[in-house]
């Protein structure tokens, strides 16, 4: 048993016992708990399992623990602030722009970390950025609608 | 208030739902007593889905009488001393928003907040039996039988009022959770009149509902339940579930299909601590305390298997499916009237052609997944199902232990588009965690969902048909080698007429998909249906209104072709394409604009209008969202979804090799939902995705000249060969 390492995971430290090549991903749900972050493909193709790695979007099912290690990791989870949904959640939740809702905790980081390199996104960086989700229910205009009265929310609140 | 008909409870499974191998058995196992344990004390309706039996299980029954529940119930609804509402039905949430709307319906009839409602569904121990959720079947078939049940449960509440006041029961009035008497002015709460008793009653035969344009809570665009725990992520799908002492399992695959084990051993992969190992006949597992463990048992299991594969691949299958195809049809899918074949032989403008459909996956984003534990000789399963009945008798049966010994839970589960009929997960984690004596969870792979789920049978369709100068249809033949008779109906008026669905024995597995083989059947006769107005140089829309006498699909028609503008001048790269049709009860109609990029060769869909009718809307958001999502997941299997094969094995199982829609590929969509309050609600999961193909189809021609018949259209661009 390899020595434990400790992560950072939304603010807190936590100890890892699994194997340091072990992707991200499974550390979070497996070790953790944290099942926000979902499989999808293992490849990096479909986004389900997006995290915030130092504060960049990352795909978790291609990043070995160890490589987290001295870098905050935030997941859906990690959102929520006393009871207050991220700006982006709530706007998830007003634009309706879910249907299974399996893709969006991944939809959701990844847009987070498209809001906080560029703050007021057009449509067509919203769709670029997200080039790399997938949703199978076909929930995508909804989700640029969503992004969009997102970066509306926080600019007002930055006011 | 009016009564609405009821819709009959009989299935009729079409053929290309291959992957149904028997029906299953009604059981129920829950007896009143345990009832009112589990819930507590309160009053309870109980639906029963043929009307037959209903009748003689309508006794009025205002007193407790312990017996078994018959075994037809289809739906339950319990109204609890703090005026809680929980309503039961077998049908199970897959992203198509049915607890939301299925709730509303309670709501709408009981007359109750929308919030104080909530349903259980997908619980072989709590929920009445149900066979599944396809087929569109939710709405038209449990809708109406919530409003019965809930329609009862007023009732029975206005009668325990009436009794208790000594009125008559036809002077009170149940609205907002109480029922009031309007000549005292007094009123009671849902709460206070269930508190201490334990009530119930069996659905009366005959029990008025309310009719759409009185609704107050359905029909309105309620926002999905339990929204915030999706954007927490909090909500919990199977492949979250984690209970203690859990094991991870993995399986062995076989190289390819119709592979056997030859040789096997286990020695290395045993000898590591925690690690279990199963051989059951060909089915080699393991299951170990991290997935990383029980993968690398896996890789430790020295396997050799003798193939066996299909004699055909996906370049050839086209050829093989005609020449493989039964020689003689059953009678079930044919129609024939008139005389096809002479007029055919003796017509002056004749059209014939063929159109193929390839395979294609379902690729929900949460694959199969499945947790098992066991209790002595009891198993529970949880599993993203959309059988959750059908999967307890396929453990039954695989396992041999008696069906009322296990137990299938559904989770709210990550999509499924027809593809989660099969317990597959759920035996592999069941058997293994057998033998391990402890909970086992498995969650297929990627590359093992796009490989050992089912798919979308592939089908070559052969068209022939004949107009007269004026443009009407005078003779259709039209014959679906093994895709599907879904949909296979021609919806215009032709004199002379033969359909045919022809089987071929199954070369890979395979099975429903949203919208089963209505997609092909529809793709293959709206493209037919361009040809021929081109080819009469009529416009599309108006050779297709000549034809046609069904005034819904008139009406979707001339719906999509309004908001879309049709017919109207463009440039020359631009191409406007028109596709419709009606299946399960609702209609559609797609408009497609098109783009060719002259350098590239590539279509670029810029703009899709869809029109869709399903009579009375329940739920005008959630609609909105299902009408869209079918569009974009239709463009898939349009432009470019196709899955390849060669040998028995899949060579495309992966996202960065098999294409699906993603944002970029998105146009413009807009949706145009035709509101029939005068009609019982449909269904609306499946029909909205039928047009897309063959609307962008047309619209390629129009740009190109370039007819365009297999599916997908453009998995390599325009310049295909």
């Amino acid at each position: 048993m390899p020595t434990a390492i400790e992560i950072d995971v939304n603010g807190k430290l936590y100890p890892v016992h699994y194997h340091p090549e072990t992707p991200l991903l499974y550390v979070l749900r497996d070790e953790l708990g944290l099942t926000g972050s979902k499989y999808g493909c293992g490849e990096g193709q479909c986004g389900s399992c997006t995290v915030l790695l130092g504060g960049q979007p990352r795909r978790s099912c291609q990043i070995p623990v160890s490589a987290a290690v001295g870098k905050p990791v935030t997941t859906i989870e990690g959102l929520e602030k006393d009871g207050r949904l991220h700006p982006v959640q709530q706007a998830f939740i007003d634009a309706g722009a879910f249907q299974c809702a399996y893709c969006t905790p991944g939809m959701i980081m990844s847009s987070v970390g498209l809001l906080q390199s560029n703050p007021h996104p057009s449509s067509a960086e919203i769709v670029q950025f997200l080039q790399g989700n997938i949703c199978r229910c076909g929930t995508q205009p909804r989700i640029v609608d969503a992004v969009q009265q997102a970066a509306k929310a926080m600019q007002e609140r930055a006011r | 208030m009016t009564t609405m008909s009821n819709q009959s409870q009989n299935l009729v499974l079409e053929p290309e739902r291959y992957e149904f191998s028997s029906g299953s058995i009604h059981h129920f196992e829950l007896a009143r007593r345990e009832f009112f344990k589990l819930l507590g004390a309160g009053i309870a309706v109980f639906a029963i889905a043929k009307d037959s039996q209903a009748a003689q299980e309508t006794a009025p029954s205002h007193g407790f009488h312990p017996q078994d529940l018959p075994s037809d119930i289809s739906a339950w609804l319990h109204i609890g001393e703090n005026g809680g509402v929980t309503a039961f039905c077998g049908k199970v949430e897959i992203g198509q928003n049915i607890r939301t709307s299925l709730a509303q319906t309670v709501a709408d009839e009981l007359r109750v907040p929308f919030e104080s409602v909530r349903m259980v569904m997908g619980d072989t121990s709590l929920t009445p039996f149900d066979a599944g959720t396809f087929g569109s079947r939710t709405t038209p078939s449990m809708t109406p039988q919530l409003r019965r049940v809930a329609s009862a449960a007023r009732d029975l509440l206005i009668e325990v009022a009436a009794k208790e006041w000594n009125v008559a029961p036809e002077s009170l009035k149940a609205a907002n959770a109480k029922i009031t008497d309007p000549a005292s002015g007094r009123s009671l709460t849902y709460a206070s009149l269930a508190r201490g008793k334990t009530l119930a009653q069996n659905l009366p035969e005959q029990d008025p509902i309310t009719p759409p344009p009185d609704w107050t809570i359905a029909g309105k665009p309620v926002p999905k339940v339990d929204a915030r725990d999706f954007v927490t992520g909090r909500r919990q799908y199977t492949p979250d579930l984690h209970p203690a002492g859990m094991l991870y399992g993995k399986v062995l695959r076989p190289p390819s299909f119709g592979a056997t084990l030859t040789s096997y051993d286990d020695t290395a992969a045993k000898s590591t601590i925690g690690v279990v190992v199963v051989r059951d006949g060909d089915f080699v597992a393991a299951a170990a305390p991290t997935e990383r463990e029980a993968s690398a048992a896996l890789t430790a299991i020295r396997a050799q298997w003798k193939e066996d594969p299909p004699k055909t691949s996906s370049r050839d299958i086209f050829s093989y499916l005609k020449n493989n195809a039964e020689t003689k049809s059953d009678d079930r899918h044919r129609k024939q009237k008139g005389s096809v074949e002479d007029v055919l032989a003796g017509a002056a403008h004749r059209l014939d052609a063929t159109y193929t459909v390839a395979y294609i996956a379902h690729a929900p984003l949460e694959p199969r997944a499945a947790l098992a534990e066991w209790s002595g000789e009891k198993l529970t399963v949880w599993t993203g199902s959309q059988r959750p009945f059908g999967v307890r008798g396929e453990l039954a049966d695989t396992l041999r232990i008696p069906e009322s010994n296990v137990r299938v839970i559904v989770p709210d589960t990550g999509s499924a588009y027809g593809g989660k009929h099969t317990g597959d997960a759920a035996i592999e984690a069941a058997r293994l965690a057998r033998a391990a004596g402890r909970p086992v969870k498995v969650v297929w792979t990627r590359e093992e969902e796009f490989t050992w789920a089912y798919f979308r049978p592939a089908g070559v369709i052969e068209v022939k048909s004949a107009i007269a100068p004026d443009g009407k249809l005078l003779a259709w033949d039209f014959h679906n080698y093994h895709s599907g008779s879904s949909g296979i109906e021609t919806p215009y008026v032709v004199p002379n007429l033969r359909t045919e669905f022809h089987s071929v024995p199954l070369v890979l597995r395979s099975g429903s998909y949203r919208g089963l083989a209505a997609t092909a059947n529809h793709f293959a006769r709206e493209t037919h249906m361009d040809a021929l107005a081109h080819s009469a140089k009529i416009d599309p829309l108006e050779f297709r209104l000549k034809n046609l006498e069904d005034a819904r699909l008139r009406a979707v028609l001339e719906a999509a072709a309004k908001t879309f503008g049709w017919p109207r001048a463009k440039a020359a790269d631009l191409g406007f394409g028109i596709a419709g049709g009606n299946e399960k009860g609702s209609y559609v109609a797609t408009c497609a604009e098109i783009a060719v990029e002259n350098n590239s060769g590539s279509v670029r869909v810029v703009r899709l209008v869809t029109a869709f009718e399903c009579g009375a809307i329940v739920n005008p958001d959630g609609l909105r969202n299902q009408v869209i999502g079918a569009n974009i997941q239709g463009l898939g299997g349009a432009l470019f979804e196709a899955i390849e094969f060669e040998n028995g094995r899949i060579t495309n199982p992966r996202f960065s090799r098999y294409r699906v829609p993603r944002f970029r590929d998105l146009p413009e969509i807009e949706a145009v939902l035709l509101d029939r309050k005068d009609i019982a609600p449909a269904g609306a999961g499946e029909t909205p995705i039928m047009a897309v193909a063959p609307a962008i189809g047309n619209a390629i021609f129009d740009a190109t000249a370039k007819r365009l018949n297999n599916l997908p259209l453009i998995p390599n661009g325009l310049k295909r060969t």
